[in-house]
């Protein structure tokens, strides 16, 4: 038993010191900017820098409204599955998983040869029309992870028994959908809303096979051009990463406290 | 014909019900179809045609060729290299965690961690690597300066398979810890205690209880890994440019330039890709099938 517990200390001792040393030699390489002293130059260079912002802020609204529009498709979706189709449920299902299972370059080098300009549908014409392509895109690769969040959380609820109650109530669909239904899930919207943020913030081939300014592509850029905002750069990212995935904990911690009561 | 007859009476009521039930899940069909569905199979029979348009399996037959088989063969060594190093050590350290007698908050810590680091993927991914074993990386530097080792003399270098490797390893190893961890959590106590009661030792009792019913769990996350490395495109990117000649690079490069000189053999190049990560995946989900028969 000794042994065993010997064992267990030096593959963690190992799985941490892989997972922390890349971390601390970002930092530390994100701070040497300045010869001979550790300074905050690199990232005073990358907060300066309007190229940055732009895609930082291009990224960010492009996040909000995937998930916006990301939620308007999955919980209606998943609440029809469970309430009126739940012979369709497998289906639903495997196709949510699909954006797992072919890889995100293949999907998009299918819009560039289906929405092209010469195509019957062309989104790729027009600025406007590829920020629309891209949020699309964005929604078929944060699927799996929305859909399984919402899903999760309609378990939990009756779904069937809610409706039936705000229909004899006297409640039309939109007070349904909007004033039952989607409160009751509100943990499941929320995780797959952080995690879709993470997703679509550090999102890479897609902005950058649609020519779209977004934060992935910017920092392929910087990471060709420069030496320390790089790793600056990463630190934001990792943060960001972090902080997504720690509020995922603290909404899902949320509900287990609160579900004993209701 | 009875089945007509009372199809017919009871149609209205029976269509307009089921209209409405398969309305409400249109909007979703119709994103599947535009966005994930069309686009692929557009590319699938693409792979089939001549840029005439005639049916030919020349595009196929064309993959075979030394430059694009090279491709396949280091994403692929990449890929399995990766998802096994990714996979041994995410079993010991999902080991430690359920079975290893650590405080609870060494699981809960690693746990939160590996929920983060499998989602930190991507381009800055490929920075963390640059900043610790690049040539004036933290551990380079640290090494040179306090053992004389140089690192970049043994012929190491952070732009190849190997590096590659290891930089995939980071987001490979919290994945495999994360599914692991529910089925080490699913080994029951009463099977150890009932081999040891029959005399077997720790050794027989991972041989002949433990292993075999983690098996499928292991091979398909395994799976899971090889696929989830097979289709990563932006740290490669980011880490090595184009030096380093994988499919998704080739097919990155073929998109933005032509660079194979036939649009259709593109096709081709994007259709391996989807047979190789669909196969890993079915079986993925097949062998989770088959896992979760000891889970409930």
């Amino acid at each position: 038993m000794k042994a065993q517990r010997l064992g267990a200390w030096i593959a963690i001792a190992v799985g941490a010191s892989y997972f922390i040393i890349p971390l601390l030699g970002t930092l530390e390489f994100s701070l040497r900017m300045r010869r001979g002293a550790y300074s905050f130059d690199a990232y005073q260079s990358v907060f300066s820098d309007i190229q940055f912002r732009e895609t930082f802020g291009y990224s960010i609204i492009m996040a909000l409204l995937t998930i916006v529009f990301g939620m308007l498709l999955v919980v209606p979706t998943a609440y029809w599955v469970r309430l009126r189709l739940p012979q369709v449920r497998p289906v639903v299902e495997f196709v949510t998983l699909l954006p797992l299972v072919i890889p995100a370059i293949v999907i998009v080098f299918g819009y560039l040869r289906l929405y092209n300009s010469s195509s019957i549908l062309p989104l790729t014409g027009s600025t406007s029309g590829t920020n629309a392509l891209l949020m699309f895109s964005y929604m078929t690769l944060s699927l799996p992870y929305m859909y399984r969040a919402v899903d999760t959380a309609m378990r939990a609820i009756d779904v069937r028994t809610l409706t039936e109650a705000a229909e004899s109530l006297g409640a039309k669909w939109p007070t349904i959908l909007f004033r039952c239904i989607f409160p009751n899930v509100m943990s499941g919207v929320l995780s797959g809303a952080f995690i879709t943020f993470a997703i679509v913030m550090g999102e890479f081939t897609m902005a950058a096979l649609l020519n779209r300014p977004a934060f992935g592509p910017y920092l392929q850029l910087v990471g060709a051009n420069k030496a320390y905002e790089p790793s600056a750069l990463a630190v934001i990212a990792f943060a960001i990463t972090w902080l997504s995935m720690g509020l995922i904990q603290l909404v899902s911690r949320f509900q287990q406290s609160a579900s004993p009561k209701a | 014909m009875t089945t007509t007859t009372t199809a017919t009476t009871t149609a209205p009521l029976i269509s307009k019900r089921a209209i409405i039930d398969w309305l409400g899940i249109a909007p979703f069909m119709i994103f599947a179809l535009m966005f994930l569905v069309v686009p692929t199979l557009y590319l699938v029979t693409g792979a089939f045609l001549t840029p005439a348009g005639e049916f030919t399996l020349k595009n196929i037959a064309d993959l075979f060729t030394p430059s694009i088989l090279s491709a396949y063969w280091i994403s692929i060594r990449v890929s399995v290299a990766s998802s096994l190093g990714g996979a041994l050590i995410g079993f010991f350290l999902a080991w430690a965690i359920v079975l290893g007698g650590v405080p609870s908050w060494v699981r809960s810590g690693l746990l939160t961690f590996s929920g983060v680091a499998s989602n930190f993927a991507g381009v800055p991914l490929a920075f963390a690597f640059l900043a610790t074993l690049g040539r004036t990386g933290l551990v380079t530097v640290f090494l040179r300066d306090w053992f004389g080792f140089n690192l970049y003399s043994t012929g190491f270098n952070l732009l190849s398979f190997f590096g590659l490797t290891i930089t995939y390893m980071y987001f490979q190893i919290p994945l495999m810890v994360l599914i692991l961890t529910p089925a080490l959590d699913g080994l029951k106590r009463e099977w150890r205690e009932a081999a040891e009661i029959l005399g077997a030792s720790h050794w027989q009792y991972w041989r002949m209880v433990a292993l075999p019913i983690l098996w499928p769990s292991l091979l398909g996350t395994t799976l899971l890994l090889f696929a989830n490395a097979f289709g990563a495109i932006a740290t490669a990117y980011a880490l090595t440019g184009s030096s380093l000649n994988i499919v998704p690079i080739l097919l990155y490069a073929q998109i933005r330039g032509d660079v194979l000189h036939n649009p259709n053999l593109g096709y081709a190049l994007a259709l391996g890709m989807i047979v190789i990560t669909g196969i890993s995946n079915i079986l993925y989900i097949w062998l989770r099938m088959r896992a979760e028969r000891w889970q409930k």
